[in-house]
Formats: structure tokens, sequence, C-alpha cells
């Protein structure tokens, strides 16, 4: 047994930012489906959404990667 | 990777460790992996681009159309995503996202250093997009570039609020845009060195974790891709606010 109680804080914390992942995938998730949604319902105007895709997922991955912040945070910085 | 008493000993993160190359304490000015592999991202971009633009040819080599299926693709995301004034900032943007890109794929190629792992490196560059693009939208618009904080188009009393998160979100940009790549670069090659000591420790069922590992590095070169196109589309997105802050 080593380390103390701020430590094992720490490492629970870290570990319970990964839940942020969840969320991340939810929002990554939704943004994807409906652009398939739509796509597939509109093939000829696909194309020229891709970028809005994209940057519809940049920004609902960005919240994960806050988590991803947390954890790194937690674990070196704490 | 087994260790003496059984237990597995994984160490996914060594290869991320920034050494001198030539051995030495590391100060600012020693020569380590990662200047060597960002020299060897420059080498290799400016190669593809005057190595493929050096013939002209109407008929294009392999190389030509790399070359100009690059440009074309990154000089209709700025016209596209930026506007049609922003094309004047096109060089940087293309840069941006050459050494990116290929930053990305050099660190696939086993034993070589990923540079974009680094938020160190990220950092230098999502910051200079951050300061050139505000210092911009100062210049072009003055003070009135601050109306991208005052959503105009929301009810009065909401306005307040919206500007606060405005403004947060608008600071956060830079995080974000480094965090993004240096977390995608670094967790892809953690995984892939995780699942490749599963191979050293599973004995006779090697082939399962590299198979897994082949699939991982198939994934990771449409990561490494993604990632500098992520990366350069927002910092067109980010471009636009610049030049046309008004909402």
């Amino acid at each position: 047994m080593e380390g103390d109680i701020v430590q094992m804080g720490a490492y629970i914390g870290a570990g319970l930012a990964c839940l942020g992942m969840g969320g991340a995938g939810i929002g990554v998730g939704h943004v994807a489906g409906n652009y398939l949604a739509g796509a597939l319902r509109n093939p000829s105007a696909a194309a020229g959404q891709t970028a809005f895709l994209f940057i519809g997922i940049a920004f609902a991955e960005a919240l994960g990667i806050f988590s991803f912040l947390v954890a790194l945070l937690l674990m070196f910085a704490v | 990777m087994a260790s003496e008493n059984g237990g597995l000993v994984i160490k996914p993160m060594d290869q991320f460790q920034v050494k001198a190359l030539f051995g030495g304490d590391i100060s600012w000015y020693t020569p380590t992996n990662v200047t060597l592999w960002m020299a060897l991202t420059v080498l290799a971009a400016t190669a593809l681009m005057v190595y493929g633009a050096r013939g002209r040819a109407l008929v294009p080599s392999r190389a030509q159309s790399a070359a100009e299926m690059t440009y074309g693709f990154i000089y209709k995301m700025v016209e596209d995503v930026a506007g049609r004034d922003a094309v004047r900032f096109f060089p940087y943007i293309f840069t941006l996202f050459m050494f990116v890109l290929f930053a990305n794929l050099l660190g696939l190629i086993p034993f070589a250093f990923t540079t974009t792992s680094h938020i160190a490196v990220t950092a230098v560059l999502a910051f200079t997009v951050f300061f050139s693009v505000t210092a911009l939208g100062f210049i072009l618009h003055g003070t009135k570039f601050l109306k991208l904080f005052w959503v105009s188009s929301a009810p009065l009393p909401l306005r307040p609020v919206l500007a606060l998160i405005e403004v947060i979100s608008y600071f956060v940009r830079p995080v974000s845009h480094s965090i993004r790549l240096a977390g995608a670069m670094m967790a892809g090659h953690a995984v892939a060195k995780v699942f490749a000591g599963f191979a050293a420790a599973l004995g006779a069922a090697f082939f399962l974790p590299i198979l897994a590992v082949t699939a991982l590095y198939a994934l990771e070169l449409l990561v490494a891709v993604i990632q500098a196109y992520v990366f350069t589309i927002l910092t067109c997105v980010y471009l636009k606010d610049a030049l046309h802050p008004a909402h």
C-alpha cells in the first residue's frame, strides 16, 4: 500500500472522466446519423455538405476532448 | 513484454518520450527526435510538392496528381468554408494542412516519432492560428470585430448571456483545436502499442492481437488524414469569423 488519498481520488477522477467519451460518442453519432439520413433522402445534395459534417463532428468531439484534458490534469498536474 | 513474475508490463506512453539524438541533456538547441521528425515532415511535404509540380505535364504523373489533388482540395475548402476573400490566406492554410498531414502520416511508420502527439507542438500551431486570426479581425474591422460576440439575431435580454458564452467559447478554441489533434494521435498510437504488448504476452495466440493491430493501423491511417483535414477546416472556420464577424 503506497500513495495517499489525494492520489487515489485523482486516479478515480481520471477514470470517471472517461464517461465523457460516452457523451461525445452520442454527439458524434447523432451528427453522423443525421447526415446519413439527410444524404439518403437527397443524395445529390450530400457532397456539398461534407464540410459541415466534419465541422459538426469536430465541435461535438471538442467536449469529449475536455474530459480527456480533465483526466490528463488529474493524472499529471494535481 | 511479460515481466518476470508473469504479469503484463505494457508501457504504451514510452514512445512519446523526447530524447536527445546524440545523448546528453536536453536544452532548447539540442537536436532531439522531435526536431528530426519535424525536419523530415517538412522535407517530405516539400518533396511531394516540388517533385510533383516539376514536370507540369498535361497528362499528370502519379506524384503530380497527388500534389494537384491536395492543392485543389484545400483550395476549394478555403473557398467554400471561409469565403472568396479568404483565398489570400490560402498559402498559410495549405502549409498548415501539409505539415499536419505529413507529421501524422510519418508518425505511423513503425519506430517513427509522432510529433503531432505532443500538445506542445499542436498548441504552437493552434495558438498561432488563434492569435493571427484575432489580430486579423481587429486589423480589418477595428472594434466592430467585437460584434462577433454580440448575437444580434437573439432577443435583447438573452444577448448578454450569449455574449458571455461566445467569449468563453472563443477563448477555449485554441485549447480544443490543439488537444483534439494531439489527443487523437496519442490515443491511437497508445492503443496500437497496447495491442502489440498483448501479442508479446499471449504466446501461441499472438496472431489475434496482430490482426487487431493491422485493423487499428488502417483506422489510424484514416484518422491521420481526417484529423489533418479537421485541423485545417477549423482554421478556415475561425478565419471566416475574423473576416465576417457580424452575426
